[in-house]
């Protein structure tokens, strides 16, 4: 029954697609689209979410398909999971897209495309997360890249957009082969291409390490994780801002919903070698995510940085619940599981959020630039104490909904002692050591966001005319925001409902996690660890209200006096004397000095600067190591085969019937 | 529901509050002594605090209302804090609220709020504070952490009441690990409370400042409220190390005698720890801002050495 309605999702999704081509007019065509798409994310959110509260597995067999081969679809608590982030997504960013569209596309044939393909999108990732055969999910996966791939070379007029979406693609295309072989190896071992014949087939150790890693590797390209991730900076500032939220809230969430499905649900053994890789990598992507992120000035780069490092965050946690459960600890498993999972929505809901906040900014502003923003608090109030809401949750900070997941990891790290061996004991600490450091640089990051974005002066001109977003842009932002603090404040209630995915996927839950009544979160027992969420926001309250009524009669005695900016009396301050996103990040650049590389130069002085000039850029290693000398080769072995290339006919010809032979000789 | 532990709870929470700005007094008494001055008498900043919470609040123009709200979260963050540190007893109901981890988080709350009003204006001094702020703590916090983990490792737990409760009924044992910990932990205190060899607070030299930096613009009970919270933030560090490392006193039941007795192995305890700290301000200059991240990797370095020795030589 709910996996009818999610598959009603899934229709009105593609009548969204379907609507907006014959509509000329541009705000027209984008309402009528979106608000299809608005309603088919809140349909497809409501059947996850009795999909997961029930905890039963519902089947579907489709009669799609060649006739032997129709498309399976399922709906088990897993993937009532992540429907729940995608549609509810969907639906808020659906408040957010008419009056963006309206206000930043201006061509009506741009508009069409871009509303087509979005519902294109929005449905492939539902059919990839209904998908119970690897054929239905192989499809489904590659309507999901592919749409995507439109909607970052949106505005294809510019090199640089043409450039991003054909790394994108280049990079989704290679990643969807290893899918696919990764599929390959299991239905070579077992019946047949549904995942339930999959889940049956015994495969010998080694190729269960081979299958581990395609799969890795495959939905690794689509999630970001280091080294992988080189196409999440350079599609996300070119994507229309609700399409990066879109990608980046939801798309990355897809890839992560692929691997937990092949690794827990259909290769069902767990060894400590994939915990130790699973947990290694999330760390470097954590810590190299952010550290590049610091370094960004470009509002949507840093965004884009950012999820890789949550993207690692989230992969910490599955490392550690891998770990576990190959160590024989399932209740500890399932707690890494679920902190992963935690950190899956939590991520979905800031990172919508900021990028929506970025949109809007960069709507109002038009400057895409951190260094040409400044003072936009005042001018867009609600948008900014939105953003604001983001920033703490992203940066980790109690009582927002960032904290618990990583509170969550963080017990589970902690409880690494139960490990038999040494080695992944010490290398548990060291994963714990790095996911502090990197919740630390966030929130240096965010501070560095906001605070040169919307507070002190504004840097440039065009910021001055901003002003506050239409109503449903702020809508939307408030949905995420208000999400953002729910999910926060009740983490006990929410983690309580998503119990069916550890026992459906583990065979146990977490019984410990409201021992303590609904107030308290003990995720371990009540003495290992609690955090009482709504207390803590309580008792803030409580405290700011004594202090401000104590203050009280001070207040009405001696009000404020407003004046000019004192600044220790050095005189007048222009907008120039401001910290910059460069010089606020500059210390930590000094620091970490040798993760990025930086071409830093000061030019000396000349008549049209005065002071000279200073430049920084700050580049990718892994373009530099990795993917350069990768094209270099790829290049230089085109041109080795060129040489075969005679462009004389006897020799294609030569060719064609020595190709002939050798196939005879092998067939007979 | 324990109203008597309840009681006791908000009564710590208060002293604790009424309390920080004698820890900040004596500890700057004890310096002056070690420098051969007179210097002020140690409940001097209880006046100070009352002569700004007297005077007139000014705030520059362009002030955003975060400005505003800013001292106000910032102190009662640092207030929600204190309550949950086992001070003079353990098994005060406050306690299960918030970890050790939120505690941390805490912290790091009041600094982004704190680091966000400086950038709020657009000066030069507000910027350049948050800077090295963010920077700074982006090398303790994790220190923090780590040192606390390695605690929370070996006491299995890491709500501070059972860590406490822990050491006081087990029989005594000094753990290497523990060793590594409690000089990460001194380090960060150090830091965090913007103490020398990092920041230096009794000065308003404007290339080295880094707290002060980012405070500059406030005025009156805003900086009365702001200056009241830094304090309160080193009683509760103070209080966190004596306690962790060497609890012994704090009462185990709620109980008058035991509660007395607690309340003065307190007193002298972090008079002990004050005397040691204004020490160590005496014989050491503060650092070139650039050589910090040395020292603070350092307590970096050493907690997780600290946690790798208890991992692989303290569990079996």
């Amino acid at each position: 029954m709910y996996l009818q309605l999610a598959h009603f999702g899934v229709l009105l999704a593609l009548l969204a697609a379907a609507v907006s081509l014959p509509i000329r007019s541009i705000s027209a065509g984008a309402r009528m689209a979106f608000t299809l798409l608005g309603l088919s994310g809140l349909v497809t959110a409501v059947s996850g979410c009795m999909g997961m509260l029930t905890g039963c597995s519902l089947n579907l067999i489709l009669p799609i398909g060649l006739p032997w081969l129709n498309s399976h679809q399922h709906l088990d608590p897993l993937a009532g999971f992540f429907l729940i982030i995608v549609g509810g997504v969907t639906a808020i960013v659906s408040l957010f897209g008419p009056s963006y569209i309206i206000g930043s596309v201006s061509d009506s044939a741009a508009a069409r495309t871009l509303a087509f393909f979005t519902g294109l999108f929005v449905a492939g990732m539902y059919l990839v997360i209904l998908a119970a055969d690897a054929f239905s999910f192989m499809v489904a996966w590659e309507l999901m890249s592919v749409a995507s791939y439109f909607l970052v070379a949106h505005e294809h007029h510019k090199k640089e957009n043409v450039a991003a979406a054909f790394i994108y693609l280049l990079m989704a295309q290679a990643g969807g082969l290893f899918i696919l072989l990764g599929y390959g190896v299991l239905a070579g071992f077992g019946t047949g291409f549904t995942f339930a014949d999959m889940q049956a087939a015994t495969l010998p150790e080694h190729w269960q390490h081979i299958a581990f890693a395609l799969a890795f590797i495959g939905f690794g390209m689509k999630a970001g994780i280091v080294p992988l991730h080189v196409w999440l900076p350079q599609a996300h500032p070119v994507a229309p801002s609700h399409i990066s939220a879109l990608m980046s809230g939801v798309m990355l969430k897809v890839a992560v919903y692929g691997f937990i499905r092949f690794c827990y649900g259909l290769l069902g053994t767990f060894y400590w070698q994939w915990g130790v890789i699973i947990l290694l990598v999330g760390c470097a992507s954590a810590l190299l995510g952010i550290l590049y992120a610091l370094m960004q000035q470009d509002l949507k780069r840093l965004l884009a940085y950012s999820s890789v490092e949550n993207i690692g965050i989230i992969y910490m946690g599955l490392g550690l619940s891998v770990l576990f459960a190959s160590n024989g600890n399932p209740v500890l498993a399932a707690l890494g599981l679920v902190a992963a999972l935690y950190h899956c929505v939590n991520h979905a809901l800031f990172k919508s959020l900021l990028f929506l906040g970025a949109g809007a900014l960069i709507n109002q502003s038009g400057q895409h630039d951190l260094n040409r923003m400044g003072g936009l608090m005042r001018l867009m109030p609600i948008t900014a104490i939105c953003f604001l809401v983001g920033c703490i949750s992203i940066s980790a900070l109690p009582p927002f909904n960032g904290f618990v997941s990583e509170w969550l990891t963080f017990q589970t790290a902690l409880q690494g002692t139960v490990l038999d061996s040494g080695v992944t004991k010490s290398i548990i600490a060291v994963a714990a050591a790095s996911l502090a450091l990197t919740g630390a640089l966030a929130a240096a990051c965010f501070v560095k966001v906001f605070g040169i974005a919307f507070l002190g002066q504004a840097r440039h001109q065009d910021t001055l005319q901003a002003h506050e977003v239409s109503f449903g842009m702020r809508a939307s932002q408030i949905l995420l925001a208000s999400g953002c603090l729910l999910l926060g404040i009740f983490p006990s209630a929410a983690i309580n409902s998503m119990q069916t995915i550890p026992t459906d996927l583990l065979g146990i839950g977490l019984s410990q996690v409201e021992a303590g009544g609904w107030l308290w979160l003990t995720p371990i027992s009540a003495r290992a660890s609690s955090y009482g969420a709504p207390l803590v926001l309580f008792g803030i309250s409580i405290a700011w209200a004594g202090a401000y009524l104590l203050l009280h009669p001070r207040r009405r005695k001696t009000p404020v006096r407003y004046s000019p900016r004192w600044d220790c009396g050095f005189g007048s301050l222009s907008t120039r004397n401001q910290y910059t996103a460069t010089s606020f990040s500059q210390p930590i650049r000094r620091i970490f000095r040798p993760v990025w590389p930086i071409d830093e130069r000061i030019d000396p002085p000349t008549p049209a600067a005065e002071g000279g000039r200073y430049s920084v850029h700050v580049g990718d290693w892994a373009w530099e190591k990795l993917y350069l000398p990768l094209g270099r080769m790829v290049q230089r072995s085109a041109k080795m085969v060129t040489k075969i290339q005679g462009g004389n006919i006897r020799t294609y010809l030569a060719y064609s019937f020595f190709t002939l032979i050798i196939m005879l000789w092998i067939v007979i | 529901m324990n109203v008597s532990g309840w009681i006791l709870a908000l009564g710590q929470t208060a002293l604790l509050i009424l309390l920080a700005p004698l820890l900040s007094g004596w500890i700057k008494w004890v310096k002056c002594k070690f420098q051969n001055r007179r210097g002020p008498i140690p409940w001097q900043p209880y006046r100070d605090l009352a002569k700004l919470f007297r005077k007139e609040v000014v705030v520059a123009q362009q002030a955003s209302p975060l400005f505003r709200a800013t001292p106000y979260l910032v102190f009662s963050v640092t207030v929600l804090a204190s309550s949950i540190v086992p001070a003079f007893a353990v098994g005060l109901p406050t306690a299960v609220i918030a970890d050790v981890i939120v505690m941390v988080g805490f912290f790091a709350l009041a600094r982004f709020f704190l680091c966000l009003a400086g950038m709020d204006l657009g000066t030069a001094f507000g910027g350049m504070g948050a800077s090295r702020e963010v920077t700074i703590s982006s090398l303790t916090e994790p220190a923090m952490l780590l040192a606390i983990f390695t605690l929370a490792m070996t006491f299995t737990s890491t709500n501070l009441d059972a860590m406490v409760l822990y050491t006081l009924t087990q029989p005594f044992q000094i753990y290497p690990s523990f060793i590594f910990a409690g000089m990460s932990l001194l380090l960060v205190g150090v830091a965090e409370c913007g103490r020398i060899p990092i920041d230096n607070p009794a000065t308003h030299l404007e290339l080295t400042m880094i707290h002060e930096a980012m405070i500059l613009e406030y005025s009156g009970r805003h900086l009365a409220l702001l200056e009241w919270a830094s304090m309160l933030k080193m009683l509760i560090f103070g209080v966190l190390i004596c306690n962790l490392f060497l609890p012994w006193g704090t009462a185990l039941h709620l109980e008058p005698t035991a509660i007395a007795i607690g309340l003065l192995t307190l007193g002298i305890k972090l008079m002990g720890l004050g005397f040691v700290l204004a020490a160590s301000e005496s014989v050491l200059a503060k650092m070139r801002l650039f050589r910090t991240p040395e020292l603070l990797s350092l307590a970096f370095i050493i907690a997780l050495l600290g946690m790798l020795g208890h991992v692989i030589l303290e569990v079996h």
